[in-house]
């Protein structure tokens, strides 16, 4: 069975098709295993080689690909949703409810995007804590850090953005709480609270502002900046290894 | 390091010529920059006033509040739709909102302890707005309250007054 799969793959491999696409040949030397890394669009920012003690749990406990996990899990399920959800006043509050009771596992999707995104702030957090612990912010990582934490930054605002989106009382109330502290900015406080609120209200300006925020612009620049932020990893020379990593011992 | 860093500037081929004379290709250059300096303001100017909307579809921030005689002496009387208590004593009405001034939550009076209180943070305000404690910074604000033609209440939420002023009725 394994074999003949394995011919099965080996004969793709020889085809036109996958050599018009990949370019080469089967990765079985070092050379070709580089190339298949470089030649790919989705792996080119990897590194070819790693070290082993770096793909250790107790070297990075894989948070941050952990928290870039529950960013896809969150991108896919928020598209999912967006079918259904209207961001207009009478609409939201009902098309979250008809996700909860109505469509067909809307429930299952909606409490996934939910809990993927207390996940992702808890994962951010850790990762930060983590780093912070481990000294991966010192040099050459400097740059990498500052990415992180607008990274940080954004996963906030994305779960304070979407948070309003249900429209309850408990999203109206978040929201008016947390624009009034906005407003508590000194001179541009409350032109800031009257732009992203479109008006001195929570009302269907602010549902409108704040799905555009969180369905458009906050998770384009997320994705852009976990695109430099793992390119960065690998060109300040990969995860940062401390000594105890190599023997588990301090 | 120090030493290649100072063969490198000596050596440079592209070390500034002694003429400080401006080419033709400065000129257009910093004409251009100029330009597109402009052109960039002027975007951020027109975007800014795009997110700014002209016309808000928000509730009035004025209203009537009915007859005075609805109101009897020394009571404190929460118009939920409005945000506002329309208090009365004998020296007169005055309007206070009903928005707590920490963080804009929605106040309720308490007639048994006499007193406003915030149920978010726990802020505890007179009656006549002055706060007795909580985090709120600031007293409840007083709204300008004044009589129409045919004798009802009317409240303009906009404008601000000091708490001395009461409408005598």
């Amino acid at each position: 069975m394994a074999t003949s799969f394995q011919s099965a793959l080996q004969n793709l491999r020889e085809t036109k098709v996958w050599k018009s696409i990949f370019r080469r040949g089967p990765a079985n030397t070092n050379r070709t295993r580089s190339l298949a890394i470089f030649g790919n669009l989705f792996l080119h920012w990897m590194p070819v080689k790693v070290r082993e003690k770096s793909l250790r749990v107790r070297a990075s406990y894989y948070l941050g690909s952990i928290s870039f996990i529950l960013f896809i899990v969150l991108f896919v399920t928020g598209i999912l949703l967006m079918f259904y959800y209207h961001p207009a006043a009478p609409n939201a509050y009902r098309d979250m409810k008809d996700l909860q009771f109505v469509v067909s596992n809307g429930v299952f999707l909606r409490n996934l995007h939910r809990l993927a995104a207390h996940l992702m702030v808890f994962a951010v957090f850790w990762h930060m804590f983590h780093v912070f612990y481990r000294g991966g912010y010192k040099p050459p990582h400097e740059f990498n850090w500052v990415v992180g934490v607008v990274l940080l930054l954004v996963t906030l605002f994305l779960s304070y953005t979407g948070y309003l989106l249900p429209w309850d009382q408990l999203a109206f109330w978040a929201v008016t709480v947390g624009t009034n502290i906005i407003s508590a900015m000194p001179f541009i406080g409350n032109k800031v609270r009257f732009l992203l609120l479109g008006g001195n209200i929570v009302g269907e300006n602010a549902l409108l502002r704040f799905y555009v925020l969180h369905v458009v612009i906050l998770p384009l620049a997320a994705f852009v900046l976990i695109g430099i932020h793992f390119w960065r990893v690998q060109k300040d020379g990969g995860l940062t290894v401390k000594p105890k990593d190599e023997d588990g011992k301090e | 390091m120090s030493d290649a860093k100072t063969s490198s500037v000596a050596g440079s081929p592209n070390a500034i010529p002694a003429s400080k004379e401006v080419t033709r290709r400065d000129f257009l250059n910093e004409i251009t920059m100029g330009a597109l300096g402009i052109a960039g303001l002027g975007s951020v100017a027109v975007t800014y006033q795009y997110f700014s909307p002209n016309v808000l579809f928000e509730p009035s921030t004025t209203f009537r509040a009915g007859n005075p005689d609805l109101y009897p002496v020394h009571s404190v009387t929460f118009l939920q739709d409005q945000q506002v208590y329309i208090v009365r004593l004998p020296e007169g009405f005055y309007a206070v909102s009903a928005v707590c001034t920490h963080l804009g939550c929605i106040t309720q009076w308490k007639p048994d302890v006499d007193m406003i209180a915030c149920p978010c943070h726990g802020s505890k305000f007179h009656p006549d707005g002055v706060k007795i404690e909580g985090p709120a910074p600031r007293p409840l604000p007083h709204f300008s309250i004044s009589l129409t033609a045919d004798g009802e209440l009317l409240v303009d939420k906009l404008q601000i007054i000091k708490p001395s002023q009461v409408l005598k009725v």
